[in-house]
């Protein structure tokens, strides 16, 4: 690992702060001179050697490849698109691509940083609507190459954006209430987004095995998408998942493995797998590669501008498991103002979570800036996540955005996936009730105004949770195949 | 009292490239302190300027973490792992 360059944020020095600071990942493309452009093809050359060193041969290879196919000043080593560089999202500290996830200086996650393509909105727009139904139309935005549509995938994306005027009633909105419905993608749930990103990242960095610490969606995406695209994968869950997602994990023929204990159990063990030689060459999509993975989740603030006719909504609300998906989207969201794709205007963000699992909302609520974790007890199991690594973070952009964080406990998220059921025709697994119980929460609380533009995140399909609402579904009456009995159980 | 320390990758620098080494102490901060003697440099990455646990490193005494425990002042008992993780994974 080698750092490109060191820049740390002046008002907040290293180790004397208590909240996050929010340091720009993405810098402008006249800020990268023809000298940083060749301390990365130099630091690239060392970290060949290192790999060599370390056996990752493939790795290597494929980077020395890359590097001597260079031929403009734009090229880069590893062809991951626009992203040039890893930034700390803490301190600010620089690193080249690779699959690396913590600053080596203060433990903060790194993100990816950009050269986005400035200047003609318009003719990014009209490139952007060009292009295919899926999040590949963003490719520009993204860290992956430029032919990214022509590589196996599952191509996720551009689902719907539901106006759900029914439930807009039920709940008093009446700025106009839309209901993101990502259960529609492949593997039915938001995950498949980034599991794509990661996807592309792994085959960058020569890697083989796929795998994950999941909380089930993630294992399903992960699975499927290593299918398609000719990797092995191995993923890890907590071995009380639903069965839905026991299912979908395992059906697409990779190696599922349960482990006795929670999801925070489950993401110590990948993490200390991933620093031991039984992990080595294996791209874990939500630890080493979880810089690149965590930008698809941009893709949801896009597709809902674009849907909404390139606007941004005034109000969003967003689940929180790790709270990666809503920092993303906040993300995604200043990236189009920056590029001129959407009018700069104020928005606020929203978190939700189950009662039983809220350190975020526990902490909003209090205060406070650090997120305490906490042991999850809840039927939502795809937020199930006591200790959330984005946790503060999510915090700050609460409150700078005027948004909030809330929670709901598990009997209203059960009545909300109905009410969600009920109104639109949309089966919400258990975090998508979790969204649409806090929305009504908010509302009450007179903390999100039902008179403003609403967007609710249904991160996932109702199918893969029966078990949160089989207790309190099942048939009106069970009758005779006649006439009589029909009109005898009074339903005609 | 003994105890083994696992050592996540962006740290073994400190450690001569090595996953695992052995440190004294009672506590999570005598280890700490321990480590730092034989391995100097390596507590200011796990330690923040007042002498915290960084806000993204976990730290776990067999199977517990040490926010649920006494933090720092969590008991080492002979024999123990101690494991040193970047809490930036996962979601």
């Amino acid at each position: 690992m080698r750092r490109v360059q060191t820049r740390r944020h002046s008002a907040h020095p290293e180790g004397q702060r208590e909240r996050p600071v929010e340091v720009p990942a993405t810098i402008l493309p006249t800020a990268r001179s023809w000298w940083g452009r060749c301390q990365f093809r130099l630091t690239a050359k060392r970290a060949v050697g290192k790999m060599r060193r370390k056996g990752l041969a493939t790795m290597a290879v494929q980077t020395v490849e890359t590097d001597a196919s260079a031929t403009d000043s734009h090229s880069l080593p590893v062809d991951l698109g626009p992203a040039t560089a890893l930034s700390c999202r803490e301190c600010g500290e620089r690193f080249e691509l690779g699959p690396i996830f913590a600053c080596s200086s203060c433990f903060g996650p790194l993100e990816v940083a950009y050269d986005l393509p400035l200047g003609d909105a318009e003719a990014l727009r009209k490139q952007i609507e060009a292009g295919p139904d899926n999040i590949w139309r963003y490719a520009p935005l993204l860290p992956v190459p430029a032919d990214v549509a022509s590589k196996p995938s599952l191509n996720p994306g551009f689902t719907k954006l539901v106006k759900a005027d029914n439930l807009a009633r039920e709940l008093g909105v009446t700025g106009g209430l839309y209901v993101k419905d990502d259960s529609g993608n492949p593997t039915h749930s938001f995950k498949d987004r980034v599991v794509a990103i990661a996807v592309e990242a792994a085959r960058a960095f020569g890697f083989t095995t796929l795998s994950c610490s999941s909380t089930g969606n993630l294992a399903g995406a992960v699975g499927a998408a290593a299918a398609r695209a000719g990797f092995r994968s191995c993923v890890f869950i907590p071995h009380d998942l639903e069965q839905g997602k026991v299912v979908m994990a395992s059906v697409y023929g990779g190696d599922l493995v349960g482990i006795e204990g929670n999801y925070d159990d489950v993401n110590r063990f990948c993490s200390e797998l991933i620093g031991d030689p039984l992990g080595e060459g294996w791209g874990f999509v939500n630890v080493n590669l979880r810089p690149y993975y965590g930008e698809g989740s941009k893709t949801l603030a896009y597709e809902i501008c674009e849907q909404l006719g390139w606007e941004i909504p005034d109000q969003l609300v967003i689940p929180i498991a790790s709270g990666s998906q809503l920092t993303k989207i906040d993300k995604g969201l200043k990236e189009l103002i920056a590029l001129g794709l959407v009018e700069d205007k104020p928005y606020k963000i929203f978190g939700a979570q189950a009662e039983g699992c809220s350190p975020v909302s526990t902490a909003f609520k209090a205060g406070h800036d650090v997120v305490r974790p906490q042991k999850p007890n809840t039927i939502a199991k795809s937020l199930a996540i006591g200790n959330p690594a984005d946790g503060p973070y999510v915090l700050d952009i609460a409150r700078r955005t005027g948004g909030a964080v809330e929670d709901v406990d598990d009997e209203q998220v059960v009545e909300s996936i109905k009410l969600l059921a009920e109104t639109e025709g949309i089966f919400a697994e258990t975090a998508g009730g979790v969204t649409v119980g806090v929305t009504r929460k908010l509302i009450e609380a007179g903390l999100l105004d039902p008179a403003l533009t609403t967007v609710v995140l249904n991160t996932g399909d109702g199918l893969k949770t029966l078990e949160a609402v089989a207790p309190t579904t099942g048939q009106s009456a069970v009758i005779r195949p006649n006439l009589d009995s029909f009109r005898e159980a009074g339903l005609a | 009292m003994s105890v083994n320390v696992r050592i996540p990758t962006i740290l073994r620098t400190y450690t001569d490239g090595r996953a695992e080494v052995a440190a004294e102490g009672a506590t999570l901060a005598e280890v700490i302190a321990d480590l730092e003697k034989n391995h100097a440099g390596i507590a200011a990455r796990v330690l923040d300027d007042q002498g915290r646990l960084r806000r993204f490193v976990n730290v776990y005494v067999n199977d517990d973490d040490v926010r649920f425990e006494q933090g720092l002042e969590t008991a080492t008992p002979d024999g123990a792992g101690v494991s040193i993780i970047p809490a930036v994974a996962g979601g």
